[in-house]
């Protein structure tokens, strides 16, 4: 694509700075433990407030043994739903899109095991730990609801946040009687939590009813206003500090019982008070991906076309609130299809309630899409990327919109070259290595939406020719310190390192949420726009002074190259900032721009993110241990802002497939409703010898509509697509079609 | 966790003394105490710390060609000790397929052999467990197991020992060395880890206030080291308990097996010594029908504790897996991923 984008006045490029391959800036600061997080903060006078996990799954506690937690040493108070301090906002309430019903003690139901039952308040640690222990509780228990067979059925009122329960197009009963062969495609994906490397954490600290927040968070602006309704006070009362996260993956933007609890704890004994989870308190209150049951059946025509495609999923949810795993729109917005029918039903169960967990719906549904392709393209007799390009959609399916941009045909193309697929058997278990493993190869589709948010930034240059950008943006890894400042560079036409970039904190203007694989394009959009209005500005002055030899420039326009104004017609005319500056007599020249997405784009174009994921996996022909040992996957996201960071980011995100597809799963017992394996022995995540090749290649497009920079998101793309090429790969190495994720050894014993 | 006093004796009597209070714990590496303190699961009220005490970490071999190894001799010491290496080849394989590095950089000889089952039930002080308390019950039992026991379980216990060092030490004859209020006893590392029975659920043969100060290897067990292997299948590549494992160990006489020795592992609360498998094999040729009759034997009287009839199965695949390969020969460096059924051929490269 072009790589000056036109601004009234005073043109900018996008190019010097954004594109290039610079090293995370934040880097050397993590890797040497400078980073402070927010459990790094020691505030003088500090408390240490640890809650007491439910031990049963449902029912209510009866008892708790406050006398003797009060006793021991160290501990300065207790709450329980008896003492707890008022709340200005019922925590059942879902007064924001974005609340979830949290426990906050407003009463001593149990409704999932691991919620929080108590709060102890400690001079140490290890005081408020023994503390919370010494409560000893005691329960009235229900029998716990947890599994796909135990818990109710019910018709949800939206998938994710506000999406559709049921979708269709064309006449599918048509497409149906239209097939030669049909196949239907069982797929159980599990319940997942997101354990980022960093717990959730936060320190709270009060100044009469000013309130210091240290807290991991995804969504300064919004959760410091969800907060402030808790504790009766404007936004703008609350600071909220979020310069780094050990990863957030979704589960880090909503307010949380715990938090609350921290806070009020903090008001209450006018003292800050710091809480940070245990790793197995991970597993409750912060959220978790529902566990899905999907059914995808495809018609296909004698040309291995579909005819019909329905994706049906069933998708847990907690028994008092509702995020359900919108699975089948996955199928929506992919392969051509002259009928779609997609329908999500929930299922109520008595665990935590679930949340956004990086590629909600899109990663179950996908893997479930995936598998579902591979098995009709066996039954056609076709190699599998021969039958997802006889299904190509040069059209969006679900609305018939044109595509922004779609190079997914190039993906499947490269990606394919790049692994070698041509050499592909169509046969199963016919591939072996020198070992004698099994050897199989297996393909699928990743796409994700190109979403934008709002977002706000300012760009203040200064006298001396540096300049300060602001946005509340969010580094939780992967990289925004760095695309950002990049974006926001171009867009005051300075090299990066004369530009300071402030970001992390709600004292910024507002940077929307870090999410839905749109911070880079919205928080970009923002300080890009922020830039040129300085630069417009800058022009304006330079322009109409007969001092400056830019003078009567403005018809053929200007441009900002590295500290310069120059005229776009004529290379000898140009003039450095701080001269244009310091001649209009200014110390400083601030721009602000928005980010976001002009609602008619919408209503024009379907707008994604596209690659291809080819996967190798070899499998013991006796035992069945599998091992991935080789991912290549081709993606296309239109302008990348840093190649080496979204090659970070697409790679984890394969990573985060390979660990769908193999590892991860919150197993229960069925009788309590208790996790068995709340800990990172017990659930597994890959380690490195689990992925010894994973490569991600960066494939071309332009995209001159998705939003003014080109830009589309690589956060959650990665995952979707890998599931199912793994699954698929594993097929073709043993031909054994595994139902259940992940894929375990005896599901493969035979 | 609770309070609890810490003391960090100056020699081996005067930890013994500390340690035979009530309540007092070893701690040696930590990998294993300190979790089950935070998860609530053990409370000691004083822990007694035996990691500066001198002597306990040497490796020497003594006047009988037996091999001592000192009870806080670091895993990956020991692991990568050239000359223990060489010798007992299965054990040094066997001890890099545990854990992860930092975990095998902390954690000891001794304290391996004094580990915890990693049953959830046990670790859940919500759940009733036998080996928690005695008599509470065992929630395991029509619970999620997957990876419980096959072979020597009760209705009082269903766990598995979770070591894989433990599995070739206890084909290899290792004998443990104690030390405690009483003086100092030996005990053979097969009899050290005791079987659940119908009202006990077994555990560890250490009375109050003993520790175990060595590990002791016959110098016959040497005689193996040219066909020795551990195996160990698991569900991770790395950094994961085995679903199960199996020490096959031959003393070839020509193209006969003169002498086996074979320990399964995670299939039941000890290291399982397979000796109906071992006289099977002995004066036997090494091939696969052979090989498949051991297997068979050695699993005899398995049956599943739960959901995990897949382990009885797998058990006969891996151990004839590894008599297989241990009859090819222990290879000449160690595999890139030991144990791993991913282990490539010698000397190339695990990441391929």
């Amino acid at each position: 694509m072009p790589d000056t984008i036109l601004m009234p006045a005073g043109h900018v490029r996008l190019g010097s700075n954004a594109g290039q391959p610079m090293t995370r800036r934040d880097g050397i600061a993590k890797v040497t433990g400078a980073a402070t997080y927010a459990a790094d903060n020691r505030p003088d006078r500090l408390l240490y407030a640890v809650y007491a996990s439910a031990g049963i799954a449902r029912g209510r506690v009866a008892k708790l043994d406050v006398d003797t937690a009060r006793a021991h040493p160290g501990v300065v108070e207790v709450y329980t739903p008896e003492n707890r301090p008022a709340l200005e906002q019922d925590p059942d309430e879902k007064f924001h899109m974005f609340a979830w019903r949290t426990e906050a003690l407003q009463n001593d139901s149990v409704r999932y095991a691991n919620q929080p039952v108590a709060l102890v308040v400690a001079e140490t640690l290890e005081a408020a730990t023994e503390g919370a222990r010494l409560l000893s509780p005691e329960y009235e228990e229900q029998p716990a609801r947890i599994g796909f067979d135990n818990g109710e059925i019910y018709e949800p009122g939206s998938t994710g946040i506000g999406g559709a329960v049921t979708f269709s197009k064309g006449d599918i009963e048509a497409g149906r009687k239209a097939a030669v062969r049909t196949t239907e495609t069982h797929i159980d994906t599990p319940l997942q939590y997101h354990n980022a490397m960093e717990p959730h954490a936060a320190v709270a600290e009060w100044d009469g009813d000013l309130l210091t927040l240290d807290c991991p968070n995804q969504a300064l602006v919004m959760a410091r206003d969800m907060f402030a309704k808790y504790f009766g006070i404007p936004g703008e009362n609350i600071t909220l500090r979020s310069p780094y996260l050990g990863g957030g993956f979704g589960s880090k933007a909503i307010p949380i019982g715990p938090y609350i609890l921290a806070i009020l704890a903090a008001r209450e004994l006018d003292r800050p008070v710091k809480i940070a989870l245990r790793r197995d308190q991970m597993f409750g209150p912060v959220g978790h991906r529902g566990g899905t049951r999907q059914v995808v059946k495809l018609g296909t025509n004698a040309d291995g076309q579909l005819t019909a495609l329905e994706h049906n999923a069933t998708s847990t949810t907690s028994s008092f609130d509702e995020f359900i795993e919108g699975a089948g729109n996955a199928s929506h917005n992919l392969y051509a299809s002259p009928a779609i029918s997609t329908a999500h039903k929930g299922v109520r169960m008595d665990t935590g309630t679930p949340g956004p967990m990086r590629a909600p719906g899109e990663a179950s549904g996908s893997a479930a899409l995936e598998c579902a392709m591979d098995e009709a393209a066996e039954a056609a007799g076709l190699d599998p990327l021969e039958f997802r390009l006889r299904n190509y959609s040069e059209t969006d399916p679900a609305s018939g919109k044109p595509f922004s941009s779609k190079a997914l045909r190039e993906c499947y193309a490269e990606g394919a070259k790049r692994f070698g697929w041509a050499t592909r058997p169509l046969e199963p278990g016919t591939m072996r290595d020198e070992n004698g493993h099994l050897v199989g190869w297996g393909v699928g589709t990743s796409l994700f939406p190109a979403p934008m948010f709002q977002a706000l930034a300012t760009a203040t240059l200064r006298a001396d020719g540096t300049a300060t950008v602001a946005t509340g943006g969010v580094d939780m890894g992967q990289g925004a310190w760095t695309a950002l400042a990049q974006i926001a560079a171009d867009g005051l036409g300075l090299p990066a390192e004369r530009v300071e970039f402030l970001a992390g904190t709600s004292l910024q203007p507002d940077g929307g949420v870090a999410g839905g694989s749109g911070h880079t394009a919205t928080a970009g959009g923002a300080l890009f726009a922020a830039g040129s209005d300085a630069i417009r500005q800058l022009a304006e002055l330079a322009t109409n002074d007969p001092d400056s030899p830019l003078f009567g420039a403005g018809n053929a326009g200007v441009e900002a190259r590295d500290g310069r104004l120059c005229a776009a017609d004529d290379d000898s005319r140009s003039e450095a900032y701080e001269d244009i500056l310091a001649r209009a007599g200014l110390t400083a020249l601030e721009g602000s721009g928005t980010g976001g997405r002009d609602p008619s784009i919408g209503e024009q174009w379907a707008m994604f993110s596209h690659g291809a994921v080819f996967a190798e996996v070899k499998v013991d022909p006796e035992l069945y241990q599998i091992r991935v040992t080789r991912l290549v996957g081709a993606f296309a996201a239109g302008r990348i802002i840093n190649p080496k960071l979204a090659q970070s980011q697409l790679t984890g995100g394969m990573i985060w497939g390979l660990s769908s597809a193999l590892h991860e799963e919150g197993i229960h017992d069925l009788r309590s409703g208790r996790l068995v394996n709340g800990d990172f022995a017990g659930y597994h995540i890959p380690v490195n010898a689990d992925a010894p090749s994973v490569e991600a290649l960066l494939i071309d497009e332009e995209d001159p509509y998705v939003n003014t920079l080109g830009v589309k998101g690589v956060g959650e793309l990665g995952i979707t697509g890998t599931v199912g090429a793994i699954a698929n790969a594993v097929w073709h190495a043993t031909g054994t079609r595994v139902r259940s994720f992940p894929i375990h050894i005896s599901a493969l014993l035979k | 966790m609770n309070l609890f006093d810490y003391v960090r004796p100056a020699s081996l009597s005067e930890a013994i003394a500390a340690g035979s209070k009530p309540g007092a714990a070893y701690l040696a590496g930590g990998t294993n105490l300190l979790d089950l303190m935070k998860a609530g699961v053990a409370h000691p009220g004083k822990v007694v710390d035996i990691t500066r005490l001198p002597g306990l970490d040497r490796i020497e071999t003594l006047s009988d060609g037996s091999t001592r190894i000192g009870a806080m001799v670091r895993n990956s010491d020991l692991a990568r000790d050239p000359s223990f290496a060489a010798s007992f080849p299965a054990v040094a394989e066997a001890l890099l397929s545990g854990a992860s590095a930092q975990l095998r950089n902390a954690a000891t000889v001794g304290g391996n052999l004094m580990q915890r089952t990693r049953c959830p039930y046990f670790y859940d002080p919500n759940s009733a467990c036998n080996r928690r308390e005695s008599g509470a019950g065992c929630d395991a039992i029509g619970g999620e197991t997957h990876s419980h026991a096959v072979l020597g379980w009760t209705e009082t216990c269903i766990a598995t020992h979770p070591s894989d060092f433990c599995v070739p030490l206890a084909a290899l004859d290792a004998v443990v060395e104690m030390e405690g209020p009483d003086g100092t006893r030996d005990v053979p590392l097969a009899d050290f880890h005791m079987l659940p029975d119908e009202t006990s659920p077994g555990g560890a043969d250490l009375k109050p206030g003993e520790i175990i100060t060595a590990l002791r290897l016959p110098a016959e067990a040497a005689a193996f080291a040219g066909n020795s292997r551990y195996l160990k299948l698991r569900e991770r590549t790395s950094y994961a308990f085995a679903l199960v494992s199996a020490a096959a160990m031959l003393r070839m006489d020509g193209d006969t097996i003169a002498e086996a020795h074979i320990a399964l592992g995670a299939v039941a609360a000890k290291p399982w010594r397979a000796s109906a498998a071992e006289e099977l094999l002995n004066g036997a040729t090494p091939d696969a029908e052979t090989f498949a009759r051991a297997a068979e034997a050695a699993l005899d009287g398995a049956r599943p504790s739960g959901d995990n009839a897949h382990k009885i199965d797998l058990a006969k695949r891996v151990l004839t897996r590894a008599l297989t390969q241990a009859a090819a020969g222990t290879p000449d460096r160690m595999p890139a991923l030991p144990a791993s059924v991913f282990a490539s051929v010698n000397g190339a490269s695990a990441h391929a």
